[in-house]
């Protein structure tokens, strides 16, 4: 474990590094992101002129649950989306071949090479909206809520990397793989709606259950803004889906690598 | 027959991404959740409010995203920008330069390929989510909306595919476009129509858009086939849609000439 974490502190200090020597790339990007923000609160704005709630959500409630979900989604995109997107060029070129050399497992080889420093100022911009909302809520969180809501941002960010993983997977059976990464996003476009405008039909169990989507950025912002909610069945149902997705997605790696025959070589 | 070549380029394109038809397949499938998601949160709208929604009801709500997706895979070009990136930041384009083709038709051959296989492909879905949303279809009345919203369709398409083009050629000058190409991409998603018909937006911003050249992308041939826009304001729509369509095809045009004497043909 300890030889993993200096492994991952060199690989982090190296795409800092790569990072900072193209500067306005990076300004870009992050413009790029925030602009996506700008437009789904734009969206949420132009709704609630028509309505005064959704289910049992109010506006300001959707709009924490839209900053929990930028700030899981950009966390996931600094740790992992660059590498994880990767993979299907490394199986396509053969490349994979010397990532499986090295003396270290090879899903966290393939998962950890590069980090986006731009994602993690995006995610904070995710975090000020929180608490803004927080603010025009008149919810005050005490050390409870948060002490839930942090592991619970993490397990949405486990649930994120575990389906794209296993989206990029799909690239030992499939050569060309571009669809896959539209499949993520066309997959977490629906995560941050409010859970009750799903109704109770197979819609919803498919994507709480199975593709566990809805889950990740509803439970932390139930956690975060229901202070007289009962935590523990939100909780227990993300630990869950978390748990099995990081499983499933393991699993349907090493069967891959089974069948890898290397390309060009 | 200087047509001939370009009908060939056309079937290369439909045999190249045939190839690809997982690729495809995934697409039409995955493409469904997102709209599965606008149905459900304007059901939970409209369920909410019980009235309608600056003219429309939950009915022609959907029809209105139905068709937005059957656009979509009609005309909005998906790698094109990036092909021609990579073949002018690979030095490919050299070999284009010296063949007795004008490298915009090429392009818009292939364009022209890979948006019909596309939407055959794509139609057995979109057919039966039609089928199931029947209830919700409402077709023109009249044979000139027909026309007309053909007219506009394709024009929107051309557009569309300009401003792509016009973006690829940025790669003569800089080595990287995605960032540009994500950029105007999210102002083309937000104010084309994809989200939200614009009608319902605040009035002092529809006036900007429609002078601005979104909308001409997506929404304003839905709302002809729609038949939301009528009499004076459907023709100033037209005149409006075919300035833009000479403006960017203008700029397709202009980039390229300027791009090529640029042009440094790496690896070549």
């Amino acid at each position: 474990m300890k030889r993993y974490l200096e492994i991952y502190w060199i690989m982090l200090r190296n795409s800092l590094i790569r990072e900072m020597s193209f500067k306005a790339n990076f300004i870009l990007w992050m413009a790029v992101e925030l602009l996506w923000f700008l437009g789904q609160i734009v969206f949420i704005e132009v709704l609630f002129q028509y309505v005064d709630r959704l289910g049992d959500w109010t506006k300001w409630e959707v709009v924490l649950l839209i900053g929990t979900h930028q700030l899981i989604g950009q966390l996931f995109q600094a740790f992992f989306y660059a590498n994880v997107a990767n993979l299907p060029e490394l199986v396509r070129t053969g490349k994979l071949d010397f990532m499986l050399l090295l003396p270290v497992d090879s899903q966290f080889a393939v998962s950890t090479r590069q980090f986006g420093l731009d994602n993690v100022v995006n995610a904070l911009v995710g975090v000020g909206i929180v608490i803004f909302a927080l603010g025009k809520m008149h919810v005050v969180p005490g050390p409870w809520q948060i002490a839930m809501y942090i592991p619970a941002v993490a397990l949405g960010v486990a649930v994120h990397y575990s389906i794209m993983f296993a989206l990029a997977t799909m690239s030992f059976w499939i050569v060309r793989a571009q669809g896959l990464i539209y499949g993520y996003y066309n997959l977490f476009n629906i995560a941050r709606y409010p859970d009750s405008i799903f109704g109770r039909g197979v819609f919803r169990f498919v994507f709480s259950w199975i593709i566990p989507v809805i889950v990740v950025a509803n439970v932390p912002a139930r956690l975060l803004g229901r202070i007289f909610d009962n935590p523990w069945p939100l909780l227990a149902h993300l630990l869950g889906a978390a748990v099995l997705a990081v499983g499933l997605s393991r699993a349907l790696w090493r069967f891959a690598l089974r069948r890898y025959s290397s390309a060009s070589s | 027959m200087t047509l001939g070549k370009y009908i060939k380029v056309f079937d290369i394109g439909l045999q190249n991404t045939f190839v690809y038809r997982w690729n495809f397949l995934m697409r039409s499938v995955f493409g469904l959740v997102p709209l599965a998601g606008t149905v459900l949160i304007w059901r939970s709208i409209f369920h909410e409010r019980q009235a309608d929604v600056a003219g429309y009801d939950y009915r022609s709500m959907v029809w209105y995203f139905l068709l937005t997706v059957l656009v979509d895979n009609l005309i909005t070009p998906t790698e094109d920008e990036w092909q021609i990136a990579a073949d002018i930041r690979e030095g490919q384009m050299s070999a284009f330069l010296v063949k007795p083709m004008n490298y915009l038709g090429y392009r818009l051959s292939l364009y022209a390929s890979y948006r019909l296989l596309y939407t055959v492909v794509t139609l057995l879905p979109i057919a039966a989510l039609i089928w199931y949303f029947r209830g919700f279809v409402v077709l023109p009345s009249g044979g000139l909306t027909w026309l007309l919203s053909a007219v506009s369709l394709t024009m929107a398409g051309l557009i569309q595919f300009f401003i792509a083009y016009s973006l690829a050629m940025l790669a003569f000058w800089i080595l990287e476009i995605s960032t540009i190409v994500f950029i105007l991409y999210s102002f083309e998603y937000f104010l084309s129509g994809h989200t939200f018909p614009l009608d319902i937006m605040p009035g002092w911003l529809q006036g900007a858009l429609r002078i601005l050249p979104f909308s001409y992308e997506m929404f304003f041939p839905i709302s002809v086939f729609l038949e939301k826009v009528k009499g004076e304001q459907l023709w100033s729509g037209l005149a409006i849609q075919t300035c833009w369509l000479l403006i960017t095809w203008l700029a397709a045009f202009t980039m390229f000439r300027r791009g090529v004497r640029h042009y440094q043909a790496v690896g070549g």
